[in-house]
């Protein structure tokens, strides 16, 4: 199907389109509402997200039979792929408006920009999901980043949240900056932005034999150092433990789910659909590249948390360690590894960030994030704590929990293509993992305080509406046959 | 000029930027290193353009303005963190913000 123009491409882009006007429309009503305790702009952020879902069922139902629509001569691809993720980021940012308004970190701070920074950074990562151009991906990506680097540095007063921003602008810039010279370097080779193109005149100079396989090589990996730092594998990932720590609990929960899914769809999309068919992949193995880096990133992220006290630190960690897990599914670049990503995805989003809405809700109480906070959790809040018990058995793999057949679907994604060393090396990392999982768990249940503070921490019945939202599908995703179907619809190429 | 000075020229704007992110013991130096690194890359893209795609074809060209405004955002973005850096540490020496570590 031809790409479509401008004009007629607006109808499709709604979504994107409501994501600003209501960043705008947060803006003015903040410079409106004197009151400095008003949640109006939070309450208004959240409507502007419930109307950019309904646009995004909307141009689902647009899409009609096609496969695909491109967009604004070709920026732009509006698919199913794009559509999950979509839905997937939504719900991610849906849910840290809700953790920034219970956190009392960020009480005093909340401002109307606070959240049109979040709707621009979504805004960002909708176009990371469906860019199909070298600039449009450059843009998007860089859209993200600026914004994150803005909001993990968001509390002024805080020494450890600018620390963590400079450290993360620092690292980011030149990740995106090497990316760019890799695109640009892509570009060169073939004369076209666009991913499709790239793809086919590659494959054709690759068949007349005039192309330099390191060129390409080189290239791509410039690429990947900017896709690896948005989702944190190894060696990019120096920046995480650092940003994560330092910055705000719920934007940390944000960046831990929400950026690293759209560096995943950046990574699939870019690799995937521009990549995978052509034989290209033949030309410089790939495969093993990808695996070494996932199986780093896994061992590196594991063995990192195991001494860790921060448990946002130790968050920070098994958020690599499971980029490294989400790597397998995309190391061999079939259809069954990326729907098992897609699927993962969809767990991770639940058990992350039901993890750290009760490190929220922790350091709203006791006012530590260490696990000493976490003592004796079991007496005083046993719903909490039997919550997190679930979250950190699912992020681990334990059955019947969700995480469990996440890991479930990529490691037989992996073995049916015969990388059993990658399973193996996953399949202990989930042993390593368990240790430091079960530390926090154990401090909840099996030690005491030693102040004797027994009496019960109460919480309203909205904090458990929202722990249950998360609680539920942890338990049951494994079990509904939906989930898989709606991760498999999305790869309708 | 061959298409091939250019390259060489911003091949050798990379690796200083490149060298002088590792090696300044100043933010406002890593930020001109990273400037190095982003001018770079409109340098290719503008020589790509010139050289390769048909002279009609202004890809090249726009992504490379597209480039210079994206690295003008990030410099804005990158001096206000200096700034808040600043204010919390009475420096900007990188080595001297380390609060978070292990």
């Amino acid at each position: 199907m031809e790409a479509l123009k401008n004009i007629e491409s607006l109808l499709y882009f709604s979504p994107e389109i409501l994501l600003v006007v209501f960043a705008v429309a947060v803006i003015i009503l903040d410079l409106v509402v004197k009151n400095r305790e008003s949640v109006a702009v939070a309450y208004l952020s959240l409507l502007g997200l419930g109307c950019v879902f309904g646009a995004v069922l909307f141009t689902h139902a647009s899409l009609g039979s096609n496969e695909s629509i491109s967009l604004f001569l070709g920026m732009i691809r509006l698919d199913r792929f794009a559509i999950f993720f979509k839905i997937i980021l939504l719900l991610a940012t849906a849910a840290t408006i809700l953790f920034s308004l219970r956190s009392e970190e960020l009480d005093a701070q909340l401002k109307g920009e606070y959240y049109a920074l979040l709707l621009a950074v979504t805004l960002g990562m909708f176009l990371m999901a469906s860019s199909t151009n070298l600039l449009m991906i450059f843009i998007s990506l860089e859209t993200v980043s600026l914004t994150s680097y803005i909001l993990a540095g968001f509390l002024t007063h805080s020494p450890r949240s600018s620390e963590a921003a400079f450290k993360y602008i620092t690292y980011g810039a030149v990740a995106s900056g090497t990316m760019l010279f890799g695109l640009s370097l892509l570009f060169g080779m073939t004369g076209t932005g666009d991913l499709g193109q790239i793809s086919a005149k590659l494959t054709e100079m690759f068949n007349a034999g005039d192309v330099y396989p390191l060129a390409v090589l080189v290239s791509i990996t410039f690429i990947l150092a900017g896709v690896g730092y948005k989702i944190a594998s190894v060696p990019f990932h120096m920046w995480s433990p650092d940003v994560y720590e330092g910055a705000p609990i719920p934007i940390t929960a944000f960046l831990s789910v929400a950026s690293k899914s759209a560096g995943f769809a950046l990574f699939i999309r870019f690799f995937y659909s521009g990549f995978g068919s052509s034989e290209l992949m033949q030309s410089v193995d790939w495969t093993l590249m990808l695996a070494v880096v996932s199986a780093l990133t896994m061992t590196v992220g594991n063995l990192a948390a195991l001494p860790q006290r921060n448990v946002k630190r130790l968050l920070a960690y098994s958020s690599i360690a499971h980029g490294g897990y989400l790597l397998m599914g995309g190391v061999l670049l079939t259809a069954e590894g990326i729907g098992a990503i897609l699927f993962y995805l969809v767990v991770y989003l639940f058990m992350n960030l039901g993890a750290f809405y009760v490190v929220v809700l922790i350091a709203n109480e006791v006012g530590s994030e260490m696990i000493e906070g976490y003592r004796g959790l079991s007496s005083r809040a046993p719903l909490v704590a039997g919550a997190m018990a679930i979250f950190l058995f699912s992020l681990t793999g334990i059955p019947p929990f969700a995480g469990f057949f996440g890991k479930w679907v990529l490691f037989t994604a992996v073995i049916d293509k015969g990388l059993y060393w990658l399973a193996f090396v996953g399949l202990l990392n989930s042993v390593v993992s368990l240790y430091y999982y079960a530390r926090i768990v154990k401090a909840m249940y099996l030690e005491s305080t030693e102040d004797t503070e027994t009496e019960r921490v109460s919480f309203s019945t909205g904090t458990f509406a929202l722990l249950s939202v998360f609680v539920v599908p942890t338990v049951l995703i494994g079990f509904l046959n939906i989930f898989y179907t709606f991760s498999n619809i999305a790869l309708q190429p | 000029m061959s298409l091939q000075h250019y390259l060489v020229i911003s091949a050798m704007l990379f690796t200083l930027g490149i060298f002088a992110v590792l090696t300044r013991r100043n933010a406002i130096s890593i930020l001109m290193g990273i400037e190095l690194i982003l001018n770079s890359c409109n340098l290719n893209f503008a020589a790509f353009s010139r050289f390769v795609t048909p002279p009609e074809n202004i890809d090249g060209q726009i992504i490379a303005i597209f480039g210079i405004v994206l690295a003008a955002a990030e410099a804005a973005v990158f001096l206000a963190i200096i700034l808040a850096i600043y204010r919390e540490f009475g420096s900007i020496r990188p080595n001297e913000v380390d609060t978070l570590k292990g």
